[in-house]
């Protein structure tokens, strides 16, 4: 498997591809703090949010199976909310027997649990879209127009270029080393000269170390070629290209989106409750 | 229920939506504080070579997270790296490297949010490199130029990067009322105190292959460098705020919607959901997740102790054999 294949990239010429990289990452941004600001259950203003998402997927073409598998990665973390369940007040529902007492379930509780699982779901479905469509080197361009250091924005585009070379490189130490040792016995019974759990772990900790070196020594043969080819410690970039009218034009109409919605449900009807 | 919370893998990288706006946005700040003060200091120690060795090895950190080794049923420990590139790279270039990965992983495959990418810089870019960092030089200073203090300061600033850094985790969450604290504390340092070993056996193997490889490498951040003294404060310090901070997060409504409630415009939109969370219910837990807590920081304390008792014990005793 080449590497590259972990790029969360999907190439495409839809209109959210060809939209500028700034507008979609304020429009991403404004959709996860509408998110966040939404009030607990309001249902419907989040149905709304998971239409304009829905709308956006299907109009980029990236797929809507590939943005909801990648939107359940976050869903183990929901285990870290799942205490409000029990310590909000409310009518109880049910109640866990545990040793020394019961943990009561409250109505609220679990709505509440629901809200954030809800919101949280919203929000990475707008950072899954923004990935899918917008080059990296694009995201980096965008990032640095809203105000992000450009020595910050250069160490991010290295990490970018280097990452697949160094993530290769990772890899075939994996490979190595199942080919040698360090596994523990397998399903099958193939006995493997893996020792013990803290021999593993050292052991992986030498790859790193080894992989650091080769990292290291990497840097420096990049540095003196950088020099060789008239660096000079100024990080120099391409002015970013104009906003074009439709740029505007989108943005506006998402943003415009985004308030109504906020406003409506923070100040306008009690929805859904 | 709670069994599964122990034993279940939680990340540390916080996805968006369990924090609320204004724990995010406080959380930005004192992460941009950082990472400005580290671009500034790591511009003055590496020059022109800072972007391409600082960008180089981020894409390493990233790859050395893909180096997993087998626990136990199915399960996998891998390197989260910040008191490694610490021991490396020094505490400011680690959290520039640090900040980088940290950034990618929300941007590239959405590990952890966009608006909570400021409480995942603080938690995993600034304060697990600076205890860590803190850790590892006040080891190293107590053994002199002696191997035994790079392996044992790096496996403890390992360990007590990753504990604090989930301690951390768990205190937004629990002032942003998506957690209770209670509960989340003890689970998450609970997990990563198991991890932090995996991590800290990890951060040993490469600092001892580095050091028989390139010896000048380790020798950087050393026992010989400078203000070795100050950064082992500068640990101890921010372990001993977030330990200062964490029995106010429980009872904590939300600021913002708090201003807001003041200022009376919330009661149209709904019954306010963010009451002070009252007192637990779980039966016997409120005291004991104290207890636990209180637990947790005297047990980080006594493991700084040790590790610090046992470097001037072995210094003492190799002082003296040189003497005789």
């Amino acid at each position: 498997m080449h590497i590259h294949a972990l790029d969360t990239y999907r190439p495409g010429s839809s209109l959210v591809h060809r939209l500028d990289a700034r507008v979609k990452l304020v429009v991403a941004l404004l959709l996860i703090l509408t998110a966040v600001l939404l009030p607990e259950q309001s249902w419907l203003a989040y149905g709304l949010l998971q239409a304009l998402l829905l709308g956006v997927t299907i109009v980029s073409r990236v797929g809507v199976g590939l943005v909801q598998r990648r939107a359940a990665v976050a869903l183990p973390f929901t285990l870290a909310a799942l205490t409000v369940v029990f310590v909000t007040p409310g009518q109880v529902l049910f109640s866990i027997p545990v040793p020394g007492g019961a943990w009561a379930v409250s109505d609220a509780g679990l709505l509440r649990f629901l809200s954030i699982v809800v919101r949280s779901y919203l929000s990475i479905q707008a950072a899954v879209l923004l990935a899918a469509t917008t080059p990296f080197p694009a995201l980096l361009q965008a990032m640095r127009a809203l105000g992000i250091p450009r020595t910050l924005v250069a160490i991010g585009s290295f990490l970018y270029r280097y990452l697949f070379v160094l993530a290769d490189e990772a890899q075939r130490l994996l490979r190595a080393r199942e080919a040698r040792a360090a596994l523990p016995r397998t399903a099958d019974r193939v006995r493997r000269p893996g020792r013990s759990l803290p021999w593993r772990a050292c052991v992986t900790g030498g790859m790193a170390g080894s992989l650091f070196i080769r990292s290291y020594e990497r840097s420096e043969r990049i540095y003196t070629a950088m020099l060789a080819r008239g660096y000079d410690g100024e990080i120099r970039s391409f002015s970013l290209p104009a906003m074009r009218a439709v740029d505007w034009l989108w943005g506006a109409a998402a943003i415009l989106t985004l308030a109504v919605i906020l406003i409506l449900s923070r100040w306008g009807v009690r929805w859904g409750t | 229920m709670f069994a599964h919370v122990l034993f279940s893998p939680i990340p540390m990288h916080i996805p968006d939506g369990f924090l609320s706006l204004s724990v995010a946005v406080f959380c930005w700040l004192l992460a941009a504080a950082g990472v400005g003060l580290a671009l500034w200091r790591s511009r003055h120690d590496l020059g022109q070579q800072q972007a391409p060795l600082m960008g180089v090895l981020a894409a390493f950190i990233f790859a050395a997270q893909m180096l997993n080794f087998p626990v136990a049923g199915g399960t996998s420990g891998h390197l989260i790296g910040g008191t490694l590139a610490a021991a490396l790279l020094g505490p400011w270039a680690s959290m520039l490297t640090m900040t980088t990965v940290v950034a990618v992983q929300a941007l590239l495959f959405q590990d952890g949010g966009l608006l909570a990418m400021g409480a995942n810089i603080l938690n995993m870019a600034v304060i697990a490199p600076l205890v860590g960092y803190g850790v590892y030089r006040g080891v190293r200073l107590l053994a002199g130029e002696r191997r035994w203090g790079l392996l044992l300061g790096g496996f403890v600033g390992a360990w007590a990067s990753v504990v604090v850094a989930s301690v951390a985790a768990a205190i937004q969450l629990g002032f942003s009322g998506t957690s209770a604290i209670g509960v989340a504390l003890p689970a998450m340092a609970g997990v990563h105190v198991l991890i932090g070993i995996g991590e800290g056996l990890i951060t040993v193997g490469a600092l001892a292959l580095v050091s028989q490889v390139r010896p000048d490498l380790v020798k950087a951040g050393g026992a010989g460098a400078p203000g070795g003294l100050r950064w082992t404060a500068v640990g101890l310090l921010v372990a001993l705020a977030l330990t200062l901070i964490s029995p106010l997060a429980s009872p904590s409504p939300d600021g913002l919607e708090r201003v807001a409630e003041d200022l009376g415009f919330i009661e149209a939109a709904q019954s306010a959901p963010y009451e002070i969370i009252p007192d637990y219910v779980f039966p016997g837990i409120s005291n004991e997740a104290l207890a636990t807590i209180a637990a947790g920081v005297v047990g980080t304390i006594l493991v700084f102790g040790i590790a610090v008792g046992i470097a001037a014990l072995y210094r003492r005793r190799s002082s003296a054999r040189l003497v005789s």
